[in-house]
């Protein structure tokens, strides 16, 4: 055995790595050295990230053709890690809580063997793989999401989540199936050449497989858990699911489509014009009359989640480029925002949006920053989704997607006015009871600034961006 | 390193120290500070640009430079400015200068008001020193955003409504704009996306020009309140505070004329002359129905506002009319209007502080009360309705000589009609001095009240000051804008 392949999986290895540190930390670790648990999570995730930040091998593809690597796919891997890490440090102050204090390091193992699950899926070549990949991701999610089961509706999330996961697995399943029957293979490098344009088998075997990574990715129809999920599940897991989660199974859709899918182009071209079309327009006019912040962004992520496919829709460099973007971006603003409702939450138990009203008064910094990732969120410069919003645009409109792009743009109005709502309600909203002045914790403060740099730098400096560029391929 | 660049440093520099200023005082400090420097730099660049044309340099435009920034999506920040931009940063300088002084008395959230108002004033000037579509529109939303809370928080009356209609409206043109600008890039086939390269190229198919010249017409349309699309303006400039009122009648519904004539006519002629007529008449409809709309309002706010829609129409009427003589009345029509419409606002601001009402039937005899404020209004007044000697009738004068130039029946008639806006102007600036500032004051309480103060005095003086020197010496604007439409009218004469 060539030995050499284990090169192209330096990024999971050194998870693995990371992974075994911290569950032997758990064990062994004393009463007092338990207490810098976050710090060596932290850290150790920080040394990753820096071990894995510049992509060395070639393309090539190990065990086989089941492992695939691209230098792409660093990129992507070290952005939701980066994310994971933020998620990490917003995760302290409810880590910290008498009910959970016990299961800090199960938090830690849980959230990097989703993340492990994720890399398998990006990276797999072979649809086992990748399905191995997909359920790793998913089945101890659910279990994070039921991980403060005594309280509010964490357990009943859990529930929800991992039956609709279970069911859509079944979907993807029976696609694959089909796709096997169809094919006799499940490579990816091998599918292409026996596929055909308007083949009833293959579309059928394909629209399976979009049900099933669409249930990850939120997209309308496939988002009725988002809601409920992201409502019920504890804050830093809602932000983990909505950013990370999200990320990772739509720069997948990307590849596998680009990579596998590539014969019926017109035909998979058709199917997400539509799912963009009705993923941001319900979303959208679903967040419009959200009262609860969490189920707020549950709908806003969903309409978000279609802007993302925007550079999925032309399978070209560009698009990929600015989907990654757009990923990393819209991860920055979400999880300042999710940041900041974390803490609110666990110190006065708020998540109303009418409980915002008036924070400006009290909680000047937070609303601040808030106000800042919201306007990233809607589009607006000089903050970074500004820049995301437009690139995407640009790789749709350059593939000639005219219509779709107007249809997006108008919808970006609407998705405005429910962000501005949320500004309205912090700034000019009066409250009689107003939540009081908010003292943050040092990881709180690291992780916020973080994102604040982002939101700002991240689309006036174009070094990131260029970076990405240079890496991604098209069709 | 560019001088255009410091147009974009000053005000990033202004929100730095302000985020780090501690007191009232030092606010105060940094922005008299930052806006006196943005007023001489204009003065400036307005000195070396006619020296520079002076010395035979006739580049479009001068002062040019390029950094690369997105080079994959051959986005550069590319600078450079013609006689209209710097006509139009003369403009937008003095504006932040005297809104700067017009906010002087402002106690509610100063820092908080002062940071939007430098990042509003970053986004207009931002946009009229570059001439790459990406950055220009960049600049553009920069602009739009703050009006937001800087109505909503700082504003009166019902302020939500009209901010949340403003920034809506607007920022819903600004998506079509998007498309519009995605349009031109991608059918024009450049490698750029600067506005010059892309008119000298000028291979931007016909059916491409059908379908983009709407949209980008449309989407800066609504910011220089074309018809229909106005219904933001009375009730966001009623709203808004005093400052951002006259930062935004005065600049920002420039931007959208500019924008027109610049992106819009200037980048895709054929579309501008088939389509043009449908835009004349909206236009016209703006100048006659705005200034009709303007009589019936008893709001001195609201009668400036709808003033403001007639006006700024005007100055669309002007760029259609796709004539040497027109588009450089355009351009003087927004100067002038910018500084009319801003020195009405500060007035009413002014009289409203004192008086707490802004209702023309509550208000009479105010020349009696407060006669140095009285006055600035009445010439502000004079001025808004043509008066010789101010900058109104220079631009209006322009404009309409150079519409009558055309000979068909259909310009020929719209004309007429356009023309008739300055009857209905007097009519109705007349009747509000007439009733509010002359005549017997009714209400006792009103005669405690004081007449302006130092600061409030300087930013009135400054206004008066500019309007006057653009009315008695007109020529040396004129021929600096004149000299620079002529490359885009040009363009727009099809062979």
């Amino acid at each position: 055995m060539d030995y050499s392949q284990f090169l192209y999986m330096k990024e999971e290895v050194s998870l693995i790595v990371v992974m075994a540190i911290l569950f032997l930390y758990d064990l062994i670790a004393s009463e007092k050295a338990r207490k810098y648990f976050s710090v060596v999570a932290c850290v150790l995730l920080g040394a990753h990230i820096i071990y894995n930040l510049i992509p060395t091998s070639t393309p090539g593809s190990a065990f086989g053709g089941m492992y695939y690597y691209t230098p792409m796919m660093t990129i992507i891997k070290s952005i939701l890690t980066f994310g994971t890490l933020i998620v990490f440090m917003q995760a302290d102050l409810w880590l910290k809580r008498e009910d959970t204090k016990f299961k800090q390091g199960e938090f830690y193992f849980l959230i990097l063997s989703t993340l492990l699950g994720m890399f398998f899926m990006i990276a797999s070549g072979h649809f086992l793989m990748f399905f191995l990949g997909l359920e790793m991701a998913s089945i101890p999610m659910s279990t994070l999401i039921a991980f403060d089961k005594y309280r509010h509706n964490s357990a009943e999330a859990g529930a929800k989540y991992i039956l609709t996961a279970m069911f859509s697995s079944a979907l993807l399943l029976f696609g694959l199936s089909f796709l096997y029957g169809a094919c006799g293979t499940l490579y990816f490098e091998d599918i292409p050449a026996l596929l055909t344009s308007g083949n009833y088998m293959q579309l059928a075997a394909f629209v399976f497989f979009i049900a099933g990574i669409g249930f990850k990715i939120s997209i309308v129809p496939f988002h009725l858990w988002t809601a409920d999920v992201y409502q019920g599940a504890p804050t830093p897991v809602t932000s983990y699911l909505s950013v990370i989660s999200k990320g990772s199974a739509v720069f997948v859709l990307l590849t596998i489509l680009m990579k596998v899918f590539a014969p019926m182009v017109t035909e998979w071209q058709n199917i997400i014009y539509g799912l963009i079309v009705i993923t941001i327009t319900i979303g959208n006019l679903f967040a419009l009359r959200q009262k609860n912040m969490k189920r707020f962004l549950a709908f806003s992520s969903i309409s978000q989640a279609g802007y993302i496919l925007l550079g999925v829709i032309g399978g070209t460099a560009i698009g990929m480029a600015s989907l990654v973007y757009y990923v990393l971006v819209y991860m920055v603003a979400n999880l300042a925002i999710f940041g900041v409702i974390s803490i609110i939450e666990q110190r006065t138990e708020k998540v109303s949006m009418d409980d915002y009203n008036g924070l400006y008064k009290t909680n000047p910094k937070l609303t601040f920053l808030t106000t800042l990732a919201l306007f990233s969120l809607a589009g607006i410069p000089p903050f970074a989704g500004f820049f995301s919003k437009f690139f995407v645009f640009m790789a749709a409109f350059k593939s000639g997607f005219i219509v779709l792009v107007v249809i997006a743009l108008l919808n970006t109005i609407i998705s405005l006015y429910y962000y501005l709502l949320v500004v309205k309600a912090m700034y000019i909203n009066k409250n009689d009871n107003p939540i009081e002045p908010i003292k943050t914790d040092c990881y709180t403060k690291i992780s916020l600034t973080i994102c604040l740099i982002g939101i700002i730098g991240l689309g006036i400096t174009s070094i990131v961006y260029e970076t990405i560029t240079a890496f991604s391929y098209g069709m | 390193m560019n001088i255009l660049l410091f147009f974009v440093i000053i005000p990033i520099l202004m929100i730095f120290f302000l985020w780090i200023s501690k007191n009232r005082n030092q606010i105060r400090g940094i922005m008299v500070a930052g806006s006196s420097l943005l007023l001489i730099l204009a003065g400036i660049l307005t000195y070396l640009y006619l020296t520079q044309r002076a010395a035979g340099d006739t580049a479009e435009m001068l002062f040019r430079s390029d950094y690369s920034w997105y080079s994959s999506l051959n986005i550069k920040l590319s600078l450079g400015v013609d006689g209209i931009s710097v006509a139009m940063l003369i403009l937008s300088s003095i504006i932040v200068f005297t809104g700067t002084f017009a906010s002087w008395q402002l106690e509610n959230q100063t820092k908080e008001f002062f940071l939007w108002f430098c990042l509003l004033s970053l986004g207009v000037f931002g946009f009229f020193i570059t001439i790459d579509l990406f950055t220009m529109f960049m600049f553009y939303e920069i602009a739009l955003i703050p009006m937001y809370l800087l109505i909503g928080v700082w504003g009166s009356g019902k302020k939500e409504y009209a901010a949340m209609k403003l920034t809506l409206m607007l920022m819903g043109a600004s998506a079509i704009l998007i498309a519009g600008i995605l349009g031109i890039y991608f059918a024009s086939g450049a490698t750029s996306m600067n506005i010059l390269e892309i008119a000298k190229a000028g291979n931007i198919p016909h059916d491409a020009q059908l379908i983009f010249f709407p949209m980008t017409f449309l989407g800066f349309g609504v910011l220089g309140a074309l018809f229909p699309f106005h219904t933001w303006s009375p009730d966001g400039h009623a709203s808004a505070p005093t400052a951002v009122s006259m930062l935004h009648a005065g600049v920002l519904m420039k931007l959208g004329g500019y924008g027109c004539f610049r992106v819009a006519m200037y980048l895709m002629p054929q579309a501008a002359n088939e389509l043009g007529w449908i835009f004349l008449i909206l236009t016209s409809i703006s100048v006659i129905y705005g200034a009709f709309s303007a009589i019936v309002q008893t709001d001195l706010k609201y009668i400036n506002a709808y003033s403001s829609v007639s006006h700024c129409g005007l100055v669309l009427f002007a760029i259609l009319m796709m004539n040497q003589t027109a588009a450089t009345g355009a351009v003087i029509q927004m100067l002038s209007h910018g500084l009319m419409t801003a020195l009405f606002f500060a007035l009413i601001g002014m009289i409203y502080g004192r008086t707490h009402t802004r209702d023309i039937r509550e208000l009479s005899g105010l020349m009696k009360i407060m006669p140095f404020l009285s006055v600035c209004y009445v010439i502000a007044g004079l001025a808004n309705l043509g008066l010789p000697g101010f900058s109104g009738f220079v631009a209006e004068m322009t404009i309409f000589v150079g519409s009558f130039q055309h000979t068909d029946i259909f310009h020929r008639v719209i004309t007429i009609i356009a023309t008739t806006s300055i009857v209905i102007t007097a009519v109705y600036i007349l009747r509000l001095i007439g009733r509010s500032f002359y005549g017997e004051v009714k209400n006792p309480e009103h005669l405690k009240l004081t007449d302006a103060t130092w600061d409030e005095r300087l930013s009135a003086i400054v206004l008066i000051i500019a309007i006057v020197a653009l009315g008695i010496a007109p020529l040396w604007m004129n021929n600096m804008i004149g000299d620079s439409v002529l490359p885009i009218v040009k363009a727009l004469v099809i062979k």
